[in-house]
C-alpha cells in the first residue's frame, strides 16, 4: 500500500478530526453505480414501507431503520466476497438486504409472521441466514463484536480465508466487550474487519456527549489496529476502504476498523422525540450528503442515463417492496406450535 | 528453641501432597527464604520456603515420599546456637517455620490446623488417608468408607450405564475431565478449548493438563483475562459449527460473560427459526471451594437451570464427570457444565471403555432405599450420602438421588422414588430462594402430591453471602446433620 491510497491512517500520527471528503476515490463503472443504486434504494423503500408499517401497527415492539446510511453497507458488501460474513446490531434491516436475504422474508419476520427468517419468532432485531452468511441482528448493544470475532477466530481456525465484517454504531463502540474483542483479534491475527457505523447519536446521546474519543478510527490504537475515518455517505469511498481493510484482514494482518461517518435521517427507532438535534440538521445532511442522491446524479450526468431507466429502477423496487408488504401483511401468523419449537437441538 | 517445619498447602483445598524433592540436607545453615524443599500435588509443584533462621537438624520426611498429609512436620529447624543433635532428637516445640510459595495458608500457620473444608467424610470420597483434624470440627475423624459407587447396594443400579464386566479404574474427577476432553478432542478436529491458564499453564486447576502437548496452540487456546470477551467469541465461533469449550477459571467470572452465555449463546436457536444452534460448552468450578469467600464461592446451578435454551450439568462421580462431559461437547446445543474445586482431587471407579458416555437429563439413583428420597446434585452428593449411611444406622433407609443434570430435569426419577418413600429431602449448597430444591418441591407437589407423606424440606446453603471465616463459612454451608435432622423430621421420628 502506497501513503496515496491510506490517507487517513490512524495509526501513525494523532490528526484533528475533521469530517473526510471522498473527492480522491477512484470513480465507479455504470454498471458499479447501477448495482449501488438498486441496492440503496431497495433498502431505503423497504424501510420507508417499514415505517408505515410500523405506523399502521403492523409492526410491533422495536423498528431502527437505516435509512440514510444506506452506502455503508452496500459500498462494503462491494468489496466482500462470497464466503466473508456479516454480523450487526440490531439496526439490521439494511444488513439483510445486502446480504441477499429475500425481502419478503424479512418483512414478514417485521410483521411476526409464520414466513419471516425466524418463523416470526426474532423479529426487527433478530434476523439470521446462515446460507447467505448473515449472522444477526443482536439486541444487546456491543454483543455481537465479541460473536463477530468468533466468527472470524473461527474462519482463521479452518483457514478458509473469509472475513467477518462485524458491524456495529458509535454508542456500541463505547462497551467493553468491544476493546476485550480488538485486544483478542489483534493479539491472534483474526480476519475481522470492524466497521463502527458513526450516524453521530447513540439513540439520542450524540458522540461528543457520550464519547471521550470522538475519532473512532483510533479507538485501536492502544491494541495497533489499524483505522481509517471513511466519508460513509459516498459508497465509492466505502467500497474503496473496506475493500483495503478486507485484503489486509484477509491476508492475515489482523483486524482493521473503519468509522464510517453517516447519518440517520429517522429517529433511533420509532418512538424517537427528536429533540436532540435539530430539524434543519437532518434537513441539510439530506440536501447535501444523501448517499442515493449522490449516485443518481452521477448515472444521470457523467454516465448519461436516461430519466426513464432511472425511473424504471424506482418503479421496480417500488415493485419488490410492494411484494414484500403484500406477504409480510397476508403470510399467517406462526402455529401456535411454534411456541415450544426451536429451543433446543 | 527447634521448630517444626510442617508439611505446607499449596490451595486451601489441598489434604495431602508429595514430597519430591529435598534441597537443603541436615546440618545447612537456612535463613529466611532460602528453598528447603520442592513439593507436588496432582495440581501444582511449589517450593518450601524457610520462614525462620537456623540450621536443618533433621529431615523427617525423605524425598520422593508420597501422600504426606498437610501439617505432616518434615524437618526440624534447630535455632542458631542450639545444639542441633539435640534438637533433631526432641523435635519441634513449635510448629511453624514454613510456608508455601503459593497461597499463603494461614491456619496452617498458626494453629497448626488446615483450612477447615466442606465436610467430606461422605460415604463417596475414595479411600485415602484423612489428614489428622481435617474437618476443622470437633467431632472424632472417621476413616472415609471405601468409594460409594461400588460400596453401595445400589451398585448395580448405578452401574446400569456401564455394560457388565466392564473393568474399573480408580481416577480423580480432574482426570476424568481431561480425558473426556482429550477423547472428544481425538474424536472431532472441530472441538478445541479456550480460557484463561488453559494451555502453558496446564489449567488453572489443572484440567488441561497435557492438552496443549497433546493438541497444539491452535486448539488449546490461552485467553486474556476477557471473560466476557472471550464467551462471545467462543458462541461465535460455535455458531459457524466449531465446538468450543471454554472454560473459566470458576463460574464466578463466568458473571462477567454471562450475558453472551444467555442472550447470545441461549436464545439465538430460537430467535433464529432453529437456524443458528449453538454447540459449545462453557465449563469450569462452581460454588465453594475452601475459604475464598462471597465473590468465589457462589453456586450456579439454579441460575442457568432457569433459562431455556441451556442444558445445565453437575457431575459428582469421576464416572459421570467424564461420561457427561463427552456428551456436552457432542451436545448441538449450549451446555453450562458445573464442577467443583472440592471434588476435582477425589477418586472415583471410572469405567475403562473406548468411549463411555452418560446421557445429559438422566438422573441416576446413587443408593437405594425405602424410607425417604433425597435428591441432591454434584458436591452436595457427599452430605447427601453420608447422612444416607447414618441414617441407616438409625434404621432409616434414604434413598439418594444424583439429578447429574439440573436442566432438563429428570423429575421422573424423583417422582418414581417418592411415590415409593413418601418422602423428600433435597440438598444444594447454593442459596434456598428459588434454588433448585424450590423446583423440586414444587414439581413433587404437582406430580407427586397423592404420594407425599410429608412435605419436601430443602437443605441449602444459607441465605447469607459466603463468609471468609472458617466458623461462619461452616455454618453457610449445608450439613450432614441438618440432612438427618431433616429427614428423620419427614418420617416424623
Amino acid at each position: 500500500m502506497d501513503a496515496a491510497n491510506e490517507p487517513r491512517r490512524s495509526d501513525g500520527e494523532p490528526r484533528e478530526g475533521s469530517a473526510p471528503h471522498s473527492s480522491n476515490v477512484p470513480p465507479f463503472s455504470r454498471d458499479e453505480d447501477l448495482h449501488a443504486y438498486r441496492e440503496m434504494l431497495l433498502i431505503r423503500r423497504f424501510e420507508e414501507k417499514a415505517g408505515q408499517l410500523y405506523g399502521m401497527g403492523l409492526i410491533g415492539g422495536f423498528c431502527h431503520l437505516y435509512i440514510g446510511q444506506e452506502a455503508v453497507v452496500i459500498g462494503a458488501q462491494m468489496a466482500s466476497k462470497d464466503g466473508d460474513q456479516v454480523i450487526t446490531g440490531y439496526r439490521d434491516h439494511g444488513h439483510m438486504l445486502a446480504c441477499g436475504m429475500e425481502p419478503k422474508g424479512v418483512m414478514a419476520e417485521l410483521t411476526g409472521r409464520k414466513g419471516g427468517y425466524s418463523r416470526g419468532k426474532g423479529g426487527s432485531m433478530h434476523m439470521f441466514s446462515r446460507e447467505k452468511n448473515f449472522y444477526g441482528g443482536h439486541g444487546i448493544v456491543g454483543a455481537q463484536v465479541s460473536l463477530g470475532t468468533g466468527i472470524g477466530f473461527a474462519n482463521k481456525y479452518r483457514g478458509d480465508g473469509a472475513v467477518s465484517l462485524t458491524y456495529m454504531g458509535d454508542g456500541a463502540a463505547n462497551q467493553g466487550q468491544v476493546y476485550e474483542s480488538f485486544n483478542m483479534a489483534q493479539l491472534w491475527k483474526l480476519p475481522v474487519v470492524y466497521m463502527i457505523e458513526n450516524n453521530r447519536y447513540a439513540m439520542g446521546t450524540s458522540v461528543s456527549r457520550a464519547s471521550a474519543q470522538t475519532d473512532f478510527s483510533k479507538r485501536g490504537i492502544s491494541f495497533g489496529i489499524p483505522g481509517e475515518q471513511v466519508d460513509g455517505m459516498d459508497v465509492r469511498a466505502v467500497r474503496e476502504a473496506a475493500g483495503r481493510a478486507i485484503e489486509h484482514a484477509r491476508t492475515g494482518e489482523g483486524p482493521y476498523i473503519l468509522e464510517m461517518q453517516t447519518y440517520r435521517y429517522r429517529g433511533h427507532s420509532m418512538s424517537d422525540p427528536a429533540k436532540y438535534r435539530t430539524k434543519d440538521e437532518v434537513a441539510r445532511m439530506r440536501e447535501e450528503s444523501d448517499p442515493i442522491e449522490q449516485v443518481r446524479k452521477r448515472l444521470l450526468g457523467a454516465h448519461g442515463l436516461p430519466e426513464d431507466e432511472i425511473k424504471a429502477i424506482d418503479a421496480k423496487v417500488r415493485g419488490i417492496v410492494n411484494e414484500a408488504s403484500d406477504f409480510a401483511t397476508s403470510d399467517p401468523e406462526p402455529d401456535p406450535a411454534e411456541l415450544w419449537t426451536d429451543i433446543l437441538l | 528453641m527447634a521448630t517444626d517445619i510442617l508439611m505446607p498447602a499449596l490451595s486451601p483445598t489441598m489434604e495431602q501432597g508429595k514430597l519430591a524433592k529435598w534441597l537443603k540436607k541436615e546440618g545447612d545453615a537456612v535463613k529466611s527464604g532460602d528453598v528447603l524443599a520442592e513439593i507436588e500435588t496432582d495440581k501444582a509443584t511449589m517450593e518450601v520456603e524457610a520462614v525462620d533462621e537456623g540450621v536443618l537438624a533433621k529431615i523427617l520426611v525423605a524425598d520422593g515420599t508420597e501422600d504426606v498429609a498437610v501439617n505432616t512436620p518434615i524437618a526440624i529447624l534447630a535455632d542458631e546456637g542450639e545444639d542441633v543433635a539435640q534438637a533433631a532428637a526432641g523435635g519441634g516445640g513449635k510448629s511453624g517455620g514454613s510456608q508455601s510459595g503459593g497461597k499463603p495458608n494461614g491456619a496452617a500457620k498458626e494453629g497448626g490446623q488446615p483450612a477447615p473444608t466442606p465436610d467430606m467424610q461422605a460415604e463417596g470420597r475414595a479411600a485415602k488417608p484423612a489428614p489428622a483434624a481435617k474437618t476443622g470440627d470437633d467431632a472424632p475423624v472417621e476413616t472415609p468408607a471405601a468409594p460409594a459407587v461400588i460400596s453401595n447396594r445400589s451398585a448395580d443400579r448405578a452401574m446400569a450405564e456401564i455394560p457388565e464386566g466392564t473393568e474399573m479404574v480408580s481416577q480423580t474427577v480432574r482426570e476424568a475431565l481431561r480425558d473426556a476432553m482429550a477423547e472428544e478432542m481425538r474424536r472431532d478436529g472441530d472441538v478445541f478449548v479456550m480460557g484463561e491458564e488453559v494451555a502453558e499453564y496446564q489449567g488453572a486447576y489443572k484440567i488441561t493438563q497435557g492438552l496443549l502437548q497433546e493438541f497444539g496452540a491452535k486448539r488449546v487456546v490461552d485467553t486474556p483475562i476477557t471473560e466476557h470477551g472471550f464467551a462471545g467469541v467462543g458462541v461465535g465461533a460455535a455458531f459457524t459449527g466449531l465446538r468450543p469449550i471454554v472454560e473459566f477459571m470458576t463460574f464466578n467470572f463466568a458473571m462477567q460473560a454471562i450475558d453472551q452465555i444467555i442472550n447470545s449463546a441461549a436464545k439465538t436457536l430460537y430467535m433464529s427459526g432453529g437456524q443458528l444452534g449453538c454447540p459449545i460448552v462453557f465449563r469450569g468450578p462452581n460454588g465453594a471451594a475452601a475459604r475464598v469467600a462471597a465473590q468465589h464461592s457462589h453456586d450456579y446451578a439454579a441460575w442457568y437451570s432457569n433459562v431455556p435454551g441451556l442444558k445445565v450439568v453437575m457431575p459428582y462421580t469421576a464416572s459421570d464427570a467424564k461420561g457427561l462431559l463427552k456428551s456436552a461437547i457432542r451436545d448441538p446445543n449450549p451446555v453450562v457444565f458445573l464442577e467443583n474445586e472440592i471434588l476435582y482431587g477425589q477418586s472415583f471407579p471410572v469405567p475403562k471403555l473406548d468411549d463411555f458416555t452418560v446421557p445429559i437429563g438422566k438422573a441416576k439413583v446413587h443408593r437405594e432405599g425405602k424410607d425417604v428420597t433425597i435428591v441432591s446434585f454434584g458436591i452436595g452428593m457427599t452430605y447427601a450420602l453420608k447422612a444416607a449411611h447414618e441414617l441407616a444406622e438409625a434404621g432409616i433407609e434414604a434413598e439418594v438421588v444424583d439429578l447429574r443434570t439440573i436442566r432438563p430435569m429428570d423429575s421422573e426419577t424423583v417422582v418414581e422414588s417418592v411415590k415409593k418413600t413418601g418422602r423428600c429431602v433435597t440438598v444444594e449448597e447454593g442459596f434456598p430462594q428459588s434454588g433448585v430444591g424450590a423446583e423440586i418441591a414444587a414439581r413433587l407437589m404437582v406430580d407427586a402430591f397423592d404420594y407425599l407423606d410429608a412435605p419436601v424440606l430443602r437443605i441449602t446453603g444459607k441465605d447469607v453471602p459466603m463468609p471468609y471465616a472458617a466458623n461462619l463459612e461452616k455454618l453457610a454451608l449445608p450439613n450432614v446433620a441438618e440432612v438427618i435432622e431433616a429427614a428423620k423430621a419427614v418420617c416424623y421420628r
